[in-house]
């Protein structure tokens, strides 16, 4: 359910760094509490984010609700598809949902993320 | 007739057809007179580009046709006079007729704004006493009646703030706010050009006292809270939480959406509470829903009166006139006085009851919301297990467990009769189902309420996937709304 090689946060988002790029996301737990995703605001190419803060919004047939940016950095690349199909979102969480790449400027950041079995841990506990 | 009735149109109950599809060429809702001046081509008199020739499948109907069209649409929808309205945090009380009777008397529904004071002071009074009332009830120093709604008192409240900070030397940048806060209170401190941060409540769904002293800084402007909160309890530390922000020179700011469980038994002055604002279209009884209009009044301390919008009322020996002199106000926030109509019905609510009778109303709605609460918790999971107030909430945790959420269980109370109560918020509560009864509903409409959700529960219980596919009985069952949102359909195509 939860990839190994993906990193998470207390706010359900999830982080796949690979040559010091993340690549973000929200998690299968977020999508499902969420319900059916109808709307997602991206951020713009070339934002600069910083860890714990907002920087994209989506929007559920329930709720609005922030994303945090699980890593500090630079925006790379963003998932345009999602525009016309936020419902990735829920289908395909931590693939095709993926939200944006994020060229980390502090990659010793990931090592405070949660791992898989934290992650679920705490969903546990939650 | 031997085959049944044959059905000619549909029954007035049933569906409506679209304005568009009972048009018919060259019907109008008018007669002119025949021109009795020289004609003038208007793409002459106008520009070419500011005219056009049709518009493509406009409605052409009688007038007939638009009053009935209308006139049955209006009959789908549900009221307050139709009965009980649960909505939590909307207060959706009933407008008592004596009201509109004040609000249509000649000199009340036809006043000009531009007509001179002379001809006001009895518009002037009423406003006057108004602001008097709301002071006497809040426990505070000073009333503008200008803003709207609740939302644009919030956001009149937060500029006063600003100013106020401002003329100290500093508007500071944050703004505190509670996670069990209406979604209004973030966006108005985020208008008013403060950053947002929120609180997150302790496990009795109260402000946790300890966070916050940790999150008052001097970049603190104010906290922006309800009392009673959107689980309907009440803050019990809220004079403590005054006091923290006072110490470090920030204010405190109260939604007065609850203020329906205060009222002739609390006052937000006496609690430390700075600036709020007040909705009369839920706690005066003025039409809530339909377009209102709502009124949104702000009440400050007197530390904050030097900001208020301009003009105010002042009285100059035994008239009242309108005071523009004032050059620290924020500026105005609405046209002329306000909703003036509204005034006048909120006035008419609060002399009809007197102070006794406010306070009455108040403990009858918090008896109506623990009646509920009583019947209702053996079969719904309550969310927080402190006193409620005017309204309590429920979990659907013990549903859900059956495969049915609040949503499901909102859209089965329709075929019930009765509107839904607030669904999926206040969003700290999983599932929530917030009910607010209000002082208006007898102890009978009351049981017929509860019977129906506990009547729901069962059928959960026996029945899920039922309950599922509900409503039933109304004239279009489940919609869309997923692809409403995700793919709406703005424009009638035919």
């Amino acid at each position: 359910m939860y990839p190994d090689n993906y990193r998470y946060t207390k706010e359900h988002e999830w982080v796949h760094v690979e040559a010091g790029a993340g690549t973000v996301g929200i998690t299968d737990h977020a999508q499902h509490e969420l319900g059916d995703i109808v709307y997602v605001e991206l951020p713009k190419l070339g934002a600069k984010v910083e860890q714990g803060k907002a920087f994209a919004v989506v929007e559920s047939v329930k709720a609005a609700s922030d994303i945090y940016a699980p890593v500090t950095g630079e925006v790379i690349a963003i998932n345009e598809a999602l525009t016309n199909a936020p419902e990735t979102l829920n289908a395909d969480p931590h693939v095709g949902g993926w939200i944006a790449k994020i060229k980390l400027s502090v990659p010793e950041e990931v090592d405070r993320l949660l791992s898989p079995s934290d992650y679920q841990a705490y969903l546990g506990a939650e | 007739m031997s085959e049944g009735i044959k059905k000619v149109r549909q029954q007035p109950s049933q569906n409506e057809d679209l304005l568009f599809e009972i048009s018919s060429p060259g019907k109008a809702g008018y007669q002119l007179p025949p021109l009795d001046v020289p004609s003038v081509d208007p793409r002459a008199a106008l520009g070419a580009g500011n005219t056009r020739d049709a518009i493509d499948d406009f409605p052409e109907v009688s007038e007939v046709d638009v009053i009935r069209h209308f006139t049955r649409l209006s009959t789908w929808n549900y009221a307050i006079d139709l009965g009980l309205y649960p909505l939590g945090s909307c207060t959706m009380k009933y407008n008592p007729r004596i009201n509109e009777a004040a609000a249509r008397v000649e000199g009340m529904a036809w006043p000009h704004p531009y007509q001179p004071d002379s001809l006001s002071q009895g518009a002037m009074e009423v406003m006057a006493e108004l602001e008097r009332c709301l002071n006497a009830i809040t426990g505070m120093d000073a009333v503008t009646l200008q803003p709207a709604a609740g939302a644009h008192g919030e956001f009149a409240g937060i500029l006063l703030i600003r100013a106020y900070l401002e003329s100290k030397g500093n508007p500071r940048k944050k703004i505190l706010i509670p996670d069990s806060a209406h979604g209004t209170n973030p966006a108005t401190a985020h208008m008013a050009g403060y950053q947002v941060e929120n609180i997150a409540s302790n496990s009795r769904g109260m402000v946790d006292t300890e966070i916050l002293m940790k999150a008052v800084d001097d970049d603190v402007a104010a906290l922006m809270v309800t009392n009673p909160n959107t689980l309907g309890v009440f803050e019990e530390h809220i004079a403590d939480v005054a006091k923290i922000l006072h110490d470090k020179g920030a204010l405190l700011y109260m939604d007065g959406a609850n203020m329906n469980a205060l009222v002739g038994v609390s006052r937000p002055g006496d609690f430390g509470v700075d600036v709020m604002h007040l909705n009369l279209h839920k706690t005066f009884s003025t039409p809530h829903g339909g377009g209102g209009p709502g009124s949104g009044p702000v009440a400050v301390k007197k530390i904050l009166e030097p900001f208020l919008p301009a003009p105010r009322l002042k009285r100059v020996g035994d008239k009242w006139e309108w005071n523009y002199n004032l050059p620290d106000a924020v500026g105005r926030v609405r046209a002329f006085y306000g909703n003036f109509g509204v005034l006048v019905r909120a006035l008419a609510y609060i002399m009809a009851h007197g102070g006794d009778g406010l306070k009455r109303a108040t403990l009858d709605a918090v008896l109506n919301a623990n009646y509920l609460r009583k019947r209702l918790e053996k079969h719904y999971q309550i969310a927080y297990n402190e006193p409620s107030m005017h309204e309590c909430v429920f979990s659907d945790d013990i549903q859900k467990k059956l495969g049915a959420d609040t949503g499901n269980i909102a859209k089965r109370l329709i075929d019930y009769g009765f509107h839904p109560y607030t669904v999926s918020f206040p969003l700290i509560v999983h599932g929530a189902l917030m009910i607010e009864p209000t002082e208006t509903e007898s102890k009978r409409e009351l049981d017929l309420f509860a019977d129906a959700l506990i009547s729901i529960a069962e059928e959960i219980e026996e029945n899920v996937e039922f309950v599922k596919q509900s409503p039933h009985s109304t004239r279009t069952s489940k919609v869309d709304e997923v692809g409403a949102a995700r793919k709406p359909v703005v424009r009638w195509k035919r």
